[in-house]
C-alpha cells in the first residue's frame, strides 16, 4: 500500500475547521498512550491534564494569565508568517521587552507618578522592537537568514537577563538572590478578579481583534498575504517585500515586547533570571494551531495555555512529571502541521499493484 | 606547547558536536531538504545515549541507541516534508520543539546520575609522537569518525555518482526525477543520514563533552550547526575549518577566565552566537558566493505528478 496525495480543486472549507480538531484528538490520544507508559490511567491523567484545571475560578484565572502573552506574541508572529518571514526569536524579543519595561522601576523606582506606567509599557514595546529589527536590518540589508539571526538573539537576550538580575540590576537588600528590586506598586499593571488576572490579558485578545481587522479589512493586510504567497505577484503589485519584513519583525517584536513588560508588571512584579516558562516559542505552535488567524490564535492560545496549567496541575495531583507539557505542546504542532495537508489534499491509499494494472 | 596543549584539547571536543551535527545537515540541505530540526534530534541523541549507557553500562550500546533515536525523529520529520508536503520551516521548528520537551521527559530520572565518558583510544606510537600526538591520536571513536566523516561525505559528494544524484536532487528535483531517479527516496535517505549524524553530536555531547544529563544541555548547537552549513557554502572540508572555528570561540571563556580577564561571563557565554550573526552577515553579504553554492531547490517541497 502507498500513500497518495491528490490536490483538491478547491481548499476544503469543512477540513478548514476539522484538521485543527483533529490534531488536538490525535494529541490528546498519543499522551493517554504515554501515561499509560508511565503507569498512570490515561483517563485520569487526561482529566487531571484538560479538565480539572477548569473546574476551579483561581484556575481559570490563571489559564488567562498564562495565555495573554501566547496570544499576544502569536498575532504578532502571524503576521510575520503570514507574509513568509520567519521570526522565531519572539523569545528574546520577549526577554528584552521586560528588560527594558523595567528599566523604570528598577533604576527610577521613585517615579511612582501616573505617567510611569504608560512609560515602561512603551518602553517595554520599544526594547522588542529594537531587538527584532537587528534580524530585520540583516535580512534586508545583507540577506542573512532570519531564522537563524532571531534565533540567536534569543540566547543573547537571555545572557543579557542574566547578567543584569545578577550583576547591576540585582537587589542590594535581596539577601544576595539574583533577583531585582520588587516593583512598586505604582510599577505593577492594574488587577482584575481574585487578584492575578491583569490588564495585559485584555490588551492581549484586543489586540488580536485589531489585527483580524488588519488583515481581513485592509489593504495591509492583502499586502501581507500576496507577499507571503506570491512573492512576485506582490512585485507587480507595487509592494516592497523589503517593507514587509520590517513591518513583520517590528510588528512581531514590540507585541513580544509587549508581552514581555506585561509578564514582568503583571504577573511577576520583579525581575528573575528565568521570566517565561518558552512563551516564544509555544506562541509558534499557538499562531500554526491558529491557523495564522487572530480570532482562532485566541482560543489556541487558550488550549496551549492549558497545557502550561495542566502540566502543574497533574504534577500535583497524580505526581506525573511537568515535562508532560513540553510534550504535548510538541506533539500537538506535529499534528497540526500534519492535518493541515488535508485542506488542500485529499489522501488515498493506493495499492501499487492496481495502480500499475490501471496503466496497462 | 604545553600551555597550548589542554586549549587545542577542548577546542577539539567543543568542534566535534557541531562538525557532526553540520555533516549530516550539510548532507540533508545538499539534497534539498532544510531540516531546522537539528537541535531538536540532538538534543533526543544526547539523552537516549545516556539513558541507554547509564542503564546498560555500555558505551557503545549508547551511541547506538542515541543514533537509532536520532532517526527516528528525522523519520518523522521526512513523512512530514516528504509524504505530506508540509512546510519544511515549521516542521523543522515542531521537531525542534518536541525533541526539546521529550528529552525533558525522558532525561528526567537520569539528572544527577554520573556518567561514563567515551574511552580514549590512543592509536599506538602515533600517540606517543611529540607536541600533536596525544592531541591528534588520542582521542575517542567519535573524534575520528567526526574528521573520516567529513573525508568521507566530501569524496561521495564530488567523486561518486551517489554524491551526483544528491546534488542533482538538491539543485533541480524536476530533472532529478525525469531521470528516473526517487527523489523521494533520496530525499529519505539524506534526511536519515542528517538524523544519524545528529544521534552521534548529542551522544557526544553526553557521553563525553559533558558526561552527564542536564536539561537544555544543546544549548543550540544545533543552530550553530545548521549556521555552519551556511558559512562553510555547503562544501565539507570548509565546514571542518568553520566548525573548529566555532569551537574554538566558544571555548574561549573557560580560557579567558583562566587567564583573568575580567569580562563578564554572560558576555563569553554569548559570544559563540554573536559570532554565528556575524559570520552569517560577511557570508550572506556575498551575494554570489550564495547563490552559486545554495542548493536550488532547497526548502521547496516535490511531488512527483505522474
Amino acid at each position: 500500500m502507498r500513500l497518495e496525495l491528490v490536490k483538491r480543486q478547491e481548499h476544503s472549507r469543512l477540513m478548514v475547521v476539522v484538521s485543527p480538531i483533529l490534531a488536538i484528538t490525535l494529541t490528546v490520544i498519543l499522551g493517554g498512550g504515554i501515561f499509560a507508559l508511565y503507569g498512570v490511567s490515561p483517563l485520569e491523567g487526561l482529566y487531571a491534564f484538560f479538565i480539572e484545571p477548569l473546574n476551579s475560578y483561581w484556575s481559570l484565572e490563571e489559564l488567562l494569565v498564562k495565555a495573554g502573552p501566547l496570544i499576544l506574541i502569536a498575532v504578532g508572529l502571524c503576521v510575520c508568517f503570514l507574509s513568509n518571514t520567519w521570526n522565531i526569536g519572539a523569545e528574546g524579543q520577549f526577554t528584552i521587552g521586560a528588560i527594558f519595561g523595567s528599566i523604570i522601576p528598577i533604576l527610577y523606582p521613585e517615579w511612582t507618578s501616573g505617567f510611569a506606567l504608560p512609560a515602561m509599557i512603551l518602553m517595554g514595546a520599544i526594547g522588542g522592537m529594537l531587538w527584532a529589527s537587528i534580524p530585520a536590518l540583516l535580512k534586508t540589508r545583507f540577506g542573512t537568514n532570519e531564522i537563524l539571526s532571531s534565533l540567536m538573539l534569543v540566547y543573547v537576550a537571555q545572557y543579557l537577563l542574566d547578567y543584569l538580575v545578577r550583576g547591576p540590576w540585582r537587589d542590594p537588600d535581596g539577601f544576595n538572590f539574583p533577583e531585582s528590586r520588587i516593583f512598586d506598586s505604582a510599577h505593577v499593571l492594574p488587577k482584575f478578579g481574585d487578584g492575578r488576572l491583569h490588564l495585559g490579558v485584555l490588551i492581549a485578545i484586543v489586540v488580536a481583534i485589531l489585527i483580524w481587522f488588519l488583515l481581513s479589512k485592509t489593504l495591509k493586510g492583502f499586502e501581507i498575504k500576496v507577499l507571503g504567497q506570491s512573492p512576485r505577484a506582490g512585485r507587480f503589485a507595487g509592494f516592497s517585500s523589503n517593507r514587509m519584513v520590517w513591518f513583520g519583525f517590528l510588528l512581531s517584536g514590540a507585541f513580544a515586547g509587549l508581552a514581555g513588560v506585561f509578564e514582568v508588571s503583571g504577573s511577576i512584579e520583579q525581575l528573575t533570571p528565568v521570566i517565561s516558562p518558552g512563551y516564544g516559542f509555544t506562541a509558534i505552535i499557538v499562531a500554526f494551531l491558529g491557523r495564522l488567524n487572530p480570532i482562532a490564535i485566541i482560543f489556541a492560545g487558550l488550549l496551549l495555555g492549558l497545557s502550561y496549567i495542566g502540566g502543574e496541575a497533574a504534577q500535583v495531583s497524580l505526581g506525573i512529571s511537568n515535562k508532560m507539557t513540553n510534550v504535548f505542546q510538541g506533539m500537538l504542532l506535529f499534528f497540526v502541521l500534519a492535518c493541515d495537508i488535508l485542506i488542500h489534499y485529499r489522501v488515498r491509499l493506493v495499492n501499487p499493484r492496481e495502480a500499475g494494472n490501471d496503466v496497462a | 606547547m604545553t600551555w597550548l596543549e589542554p586549549i587545542l584539547l577542548t577546542i577539539v571536543t567543543a568542534s566535534t558536536p557541531l562538525l557532526l551535527a553540520a555533516l549530516g545537515e550539510l548532507i540533508c540541505e545538499r539534497a534539498g531538504v532544510l531540516n531546522l530540526g537539528v537541535e531538536g534530534m540532538m538534543i533526543i541523541g544526547a539523552v537516549c545515549g545516556f539513558a541507554v549507557a547509564h542503564t546498560t553500562g555500555s558505551m557503545s550500546l549508547g551511541v547506538i541507541a542515541a543514533v537509532v533515536c536520532s532517526m527516528i525523529m528525522s523519520l518523522l520529520f521526512g513523512f512530514l516534508t516528504l509524504h505530506l508536503l508540509c512546510n519544511q520551516v515549521a516542521t523543522g521548528l515542531a521537531l525542534t520543539i518536541l525533541g526539546l520537551g521529550l528529552s525533558g521527559l525522558i532525561g528526567e530520572s537520569f539528572i544527577g546520575e554520573p556518567g561514563h565518558k567515551l574511552p580514549q583510544l590512543e592509536l599506538p606510537f602515533l600517540s606517543e609522537l611529540p607536541y600533536v600526538g596525544r592531541l591528534l591520536f588520542a582521542q575517542d571513536a567519535l573524534v575520528y569518525i567526526s574528521i573520516l566523516g567529513v573525508i568521507l561525505v566530501s569524496f561521495v559528494l564530488f567523486r561518486t555518482r551517489l554524491g551526483l544524484i544528491i546534488r542533482a536532487t538538491g539543485d533541480n528535483h524536476r530533472s532529478a526525477h525525469a531521470l528516473g531517479y526517487s527523489v523521494r527516496k533520496v530525499r529519505y535517505g539524506a534526511v536519515l543520514f542528517g538524523g544519524a549524524c545528529s544521534g552521534l553530536a548529542g551522544a557526544y555531547l553526553s557521553l563525553a563533552y559533558t558526561p552527564q544529563w542536564t536539561e537544555g544541555m544543546t544549548a543550540g548547537r544545533g543552530w550553530i550547526a545548521l549556521a555552519l552549513v551556511v558559512f562553510a557554502s555547503w562544501r565539507p572540508l570548509r565546514l571542518l575549518l568553520g566548525a573548529y572555528l566555532f569551537g574554538a570561540v566558544s571555548v574561549l571563556q573557560f580560557h579567558a577566565q583562566a587567564y583573568g580577564i575580567a569580562l563578564p561571563s554572560q558576555l563569553m557565554s554569548s559570544l559563540p552566537y554573536i559570532v554565528t550573526i556575524f559570520v552569517l552577515v560577511i557570508i550572506s553579504g556575498n551575494k554570489q558566493l550564495t547563490k552559486i553554492n545554495t542548493p536550488a531547490c532547497l526548502g521547496k517541497p516535490f511531488r512527483p505528478d505522474r
